[in-house]
């Protein structure tokens, strides 16, 4: 398969894919967030993981889209 | 490691002091003096080891190890018309030593550029006002090492729905850095002493959209654009071409990424979590990659839990990588980088959480000890290891 119809079947799965989960929402009242409120439910990255990332950004081509360092800073050795 | 938990608790000692003045609040009053929310010490010691190194053209050791303490204090403030004021002061420090930056000089054994410090501080300020579910930050913050300059500044808007289950947030930063132009020795005109510079500039733009999905269930989406331009090669970069000459690393002076990620958290049961991530990457380079991570904290007791986890990651190559030796002159652009070229990676590991009710080892305020060990492993015969300890106060 070429890699331009591999991304539009990534992007058509991921679309599809979001549709159904918004689709699904139910409203969530504030006394009803218990677990969602949960420190390990958290959807940024923790303070913990910060220098995981910056190595990852140094040492992997890619970087961005996760909280992390995404410029400055060298990190180049 | 002995370094680590010495810092750390030193840290703690110094902060314990400071914690012990902050009064709980038990009722729903919200004072309206700036007082101190929660304080966080992260410290890290991260060593690696391969037989790719740019600095030598991708040959020669890998080997650095690192050891970064951050100190991150929280204040908080509540206006009278119940607008919530948050100061985020942030202070990092790194020392590394590189077994590859000391080859920049090739004679040396213990370099100059053997071992650096960097400091890293930052402010930020974020208004929120609850009632409209809307926050406004402002952020800058400030790289500095021997060679590299960085000052960054942000801004982000936030906004919630209706029915407060879902946010869209907009950021946007910049970062204007500067670095001193470090030959490889051999390659430095005779006699010269200092060291040029040059400039090279990040921009970011960033959406978000966060929606809870039910009450176990919340998703984020989540969309940057970077755009790069000045100098994006590293001039202690070398590269040997076929014919056996030697260069500084070339590559085109803008670079435009785009990442898209999308996470996930699901409480399943009463004890078990599932925190998921993929992204998807792409970059005018000729590099796409995948990422996928998943970490299941398990809750042991209501004050304790691990989280095993695991990612993996995969990247095509640059256009302009090329091994040792393999370069031509014919070559517009080259580097001889193993970051850039392909592989894929896993990085596995286990995180360790105790959060007990009247605080850690009976302390009152010590709300957090978090412990953090990841091992990675590259394609490319790269592997290194990392270990992270965070203690928070509140």
């Amino acid at each position: 398969m070429k890699k331009t119809n591999q991304k539009r079947l990534l992007l058509a799965c991921g679309i599809v894919l979001s549709t159904m989960l918004f689709a699904s929402c139910s409203p969530v009242k504030e006394y009803q967030k218990g677990k969602i409120n949960d420190s390990e439910m958290v959807l940024s990255n923790r303070k913990i993981e910060k220098t995981e990332l910056s190595f990852q950004s140094y040492r992997e081509g890619a970087s961005g889209a996760n909280s992390g360092k995404s410029g400055g800073g060298c990190g180049c050795n | 490691m002995k370094r680590i938990f010495i810092s750390g608790f030193a840290l703690l000692a110094l902060f314990q002091l400071k914690a012990q003045n902050v009064a709980k609040d038990t009722t729903n009053y919200e004072s309206r003096k700036l007082k101190v929310e929660e304080v966080n010490l992260v410290s890290s010691y991260y060593t690696q080891d391969g037989n790719n190194s740019a600095v030598t053209g991708g040959i020669g050791s890998e080997h650095l190890t690192d050891i970064a303490n951050t100190i991150d204090v929280k204040l908080v403030k509540y206006g009278q018309t119940g607008i919530r004021h948050t100061f985020d002061v942030e202070a990092g420090i790194d020392h590394y030593t590189s077994a590859s930056s000391d080859m920049i000089d090739l004679s040396a054994n213990s370099s100059a550029s053997s071992s650096d410090i960097r400091f890293y501080p930052s402010l930020s300020y974020l208004r929120e006002n609850i009632d409209k579910g809307r926050s406004l930050g402002i952020g800058v913050s400030s790289s500095s090492e021997f060679d590299y300059q960085s000052f960054g500044a942000n801004l982000s808007f936030s906004q919630k729905t209706k029915d407060r289950n879902g946010e869209f947030t907009a950021k946007f930063q910049t970062f204007i850095d500067q670095l001193k132009l470090i030959e490889p020795i051999e390659l430095r005109t005779y006699g010269s002493e200092g060291y040029g510079t040059a400039g090279r500039n990040t921009f970011v733009g960033t959406l978000s959209y966060s929606q809870i999905i039910n009450k176990e269930l919340q998703i984020m989406l989540v969309g940057d654009i970077i755009s790069q331009s000045g100098y994006l090669s590293l001039p202690f970069h070398r590269v040997y071409f076929a014919d056996g000459s030697v260069h500084q690393e070339k590559m085109p002076d803008t670079r435009l990424k785009i990442p898209l990620g999308i996470r996930a958290s699901y409480f399943l049961g009463d004890n078990l979590i599932l925190r998921a991530y993929y992204r998807y990457y792409t970059d005018d380079w000729g590099i796409n990659s995948h990422t996928a991570d998943l970490e299941i904290p398990v809750k042991l007791t209501q004050a304790f839990s691990l989280s095993p986890f695991y990612r993996y990651y995969t990247q095509s190559g640059t256009k302009y990588f090329k091994p040792y030796g393999e370069h031509t002159s014919a070559d517009e652009f080259y580097t001889s980088n193993y970051d850039l070229s392909k592989f894929n990676s896993g990085f596995f590991g286990m995180g360790m959480k105790l959060t007990p009710p009247e605080g850690v080892f009976g302390v009152k305020h010590w709300n957090t000890l978090e412990l953090r060990y990841g091992h990675y492993t590259r394609t490319t015969n790269m592997v290194s290891d990392i270990v992270s300890l965070n203690i928070k106060f509140r």
